[in-house]
């Protein structure tokens, strides 16, 4: 992958990020009333709300108030919560580990298991396996994520007990080392996999149609007619087919963040989605900017590594 | 067979919908039996925590989610049709201009700004379609334009071109009925994820709280998981069915009308 091409897409990535910073500042100036309570919060006095005005340039004209705004969101500033009385970005951070681990099981599940199950749905076409599985796929993408998660502890949680209902850790026992990172797994379950559930439905159709496409093409006849074994033909075919779900994942950041925000409210799992929650009752709009500015972020960053992959991966990609 | 599923679905949906003062039994806020009672005779899906009919509830609800899905929809196709039809028409710097724009709204979380949005300026049922809809519209854009672009350079352009036909004529009367089917496409994929989006914002308290809806249901029944598993299993169940639907549909309409969508990027 050639430096330019490099260079070049990261400069497509630098508009975006400037409309989102743009868009966030619009978000907190226009909206209705005084953009000192929205930062502020109802309850301060006049020296607070003079201090805020300037703080946060307020006392200035609007295009100087977007630069102060951009140079302190790019310092990492992102303003204090009027609830906690902390800087956004620390209470974000500390909530952030428990979000990712959830995002990224969850990634990793319907990568694989969907790529396992796209081959078999391929491998069968037309097949009843493939319509048992093409039916679940389906059914896992028209399903709210929420509704999933309560499903899922209406059947597995509540009546059996096989998994633990809410929360990330056992409230009753406190355990460390090997116990504390079984303890996590068992609560991750769940919720890593209702996560993983509408993603995994995408990537099965995805990685049958592509798999369908592969196994029709010249060089599987070749390996075929040279006598490999159907698992090193189907290998052959899968390397070619799996380009789209990178594609796939890049796209669903977004998408995958929102889910997260569901998976947790009903799983009650301390990430991220829990803390839009709370800010959303409290009306802490710092903090809510300042989750909205992450996503949009990660969703940028995202389609920026998505198509740096996709240019790796396949070499006949390059940039015009 | 599957796409006359989801005509059946989607068409019985938008019947109950319609119907919804005929079917439903009563007023879905009003309490009427006693609450939380498993389904019954009287109550086939149940009470819910107030003493309010389940099965009223998700009617309604149907109402709220298809009027909000179709309005989205409606307003989404305005907009990603005039895009789309003008950069590819026009071509040049107008195209490079318009779809540089595109991407950057296809880049922006729709249901973070949602929540953003109302959080700022309340619920509401037609800021809530406003917001969707001025951000649903890229995947639109895109797919008319790729195609107006190939059916531009075709024959019967050509031939209305050379009988002197204006270029609005042109574009409206040649150009964009060519340009209808692909976009009916994209359309009912995209009125399944709105219904999805819906659902997840009244879900998180942010919806309209003078209309019933699926997510709040859905919400409600949270509390109580662990003794009324009816309060959690219908209102969830008719967002999944109603976006299997309107997924369905599209497939079928896309095998029927044999057009090429991207659909590989709806993004949030």
């Amino acid at each position: 992958m050639s430096h330019r091409y490099l260079l070049r897409r990261l400069g497509q990535a630098v508009p975006a990020v400037a409309a989102i910073f743009l868009l966030t500042f619009l978000l907190i100036h226009l909206a209705p009333g005084d953009p000192v309570v929205a930062l502020g919060g109802e309850h301060g006095d006049a020296a607070y709300y003079a201090m805020i005005r300037v703080k946060f340039g307020l006392d200035r004209p609007l295009h100087e108030r977007l630069i102060v705004y951009a140079a302190r969101v790019i310092r990492g500033d992102l303003g204090t919560s009027f609830v906690h009385g902390r800087p956004v970005s620390g209470i974000i951070a500390e909530r952030l580990p428990a979000t990712l681990l959830l995002m990224l099981t969850a990634l990793c599940l319907s990568t694989l298991v969907g790529c396992g199950l796209g081959t078999v749905a391929a491998r069968c076409a037309h097949r009843p396996a493939d319509f048992f599985l093409r039916s679940v796929a389906l059914l896992g993408h028209a399903a709210p994520p929420f509704w999933l998660a309560q499903v899922a502890i209406l059947g597995l949680a509540v009546g059996t007990g096989l998994f633990p209902v809410q929360g990330m850790t056992d409230a009753r026992r406190n355990s460390v080392g090997l116990a504390h990172a079984a303890d996590v797994a068992r609560h991750l379950a769940l919720p890593a996999l209702v996560l993983a559930a509408s993603e995994l439905a995408l990537t099965i159709r995805l990685v049958r149609s592509a798999m369908i496409e592969a196994l029709g093409t010249d060089y599987v006849r070749t390996a075929r007619a040279k006598g490999l074994p159907e698992m090193q033909v189907t290998d052959h075919a899968l390397r070619n087919a799996l380009l789209p779900v990178v594609t796939l994942i890049g796209g669903r950041v977004g998408m995958l963040c929102a889910g997260a925000v569901l998976v947790e409210a009903v799983f009650a799992w301390p990430g991220v989605g829990q803390l839009l929650l709370a800010s959303l009752l409290s009306r802490d709009f710092p903090v809510l900017l300042g989750i909205f500015l992450l996503v949009s972020v990660s969703v940028v960053f995202a389609n920026l590594l998505t198509d740096l992959a996709y240019g790796w991966l396949d070499p006949r990609i390059r940039y015009e | 067979m599957s796409g006359w599923l989801g005509f059946g679905i989607t068409g019985a949906l938008l019947a109950v919908a319609l119907l919804a003062g005929r079917i439903a039994p009563v007023d879905p806020f009003a309490s009427v039996a006693l609450p939380l009672r498993p389904p019954s005779g009287a109550h086939p899906m149940g009470t819910d925590d107030l003493g309010r009919d389940l099965l009223a509830g998700v009617v309604y609800g149907a109402r709220t989610s298809l009027f909000v899905a179709l309005m989205v929809t409606g307003l989404a196709c305005l907009v990603g049709v005039t895009v789309g039809a003008m950069a590819g028409w026009r071509g040049g710097i107008v195209d490079d201009v318009l779809m540089r724009f595109t991407e950057l709204v296809q880049v922006v979380p729709r249901f973070f700004l949602a929540v953003i949005v109302i959080a700022l300026l309340g619920a509401g049922l037609d800021r809530l379609v406003l917001l969707l809809g001025l951000t649903s519209w890229p995947l639109i854009a895109r797919v008319v334009r790729a195609e107006v672009l190939s059916v531009k350079t075709r024959e019967f352009v050509e031939a209305a071109r050379s009988l002197g036909a204006s270029g609005a004529r042109v574009l409206t009367h040649e150009v964009l009925p060519g340009v209808l089917p692909s976009t009916i496409v994209v359309a009912s994929v995209n009125a399944g994820a709105v219904i999805l989006l819906e659902a997840a914002l009244s879900f998180l308290g942010l919806g309209d709280p003078g209309a019933m809806s699926w997510g709040y249901l859905a919400n409600n029944a949270q509390r109580f998981l662990r003794v009324a598993w009816w309060m959690a299993l219908f209102p969830g169940g008719a967002i999944a069915l109603a976006v299997l639907g309107f997924s369905l549909t599209g497939d079928a309409l896309n095998d029927w009308l044999r057009v090429t969508s991207d659909r590989s990027s709806d993004v949030a």
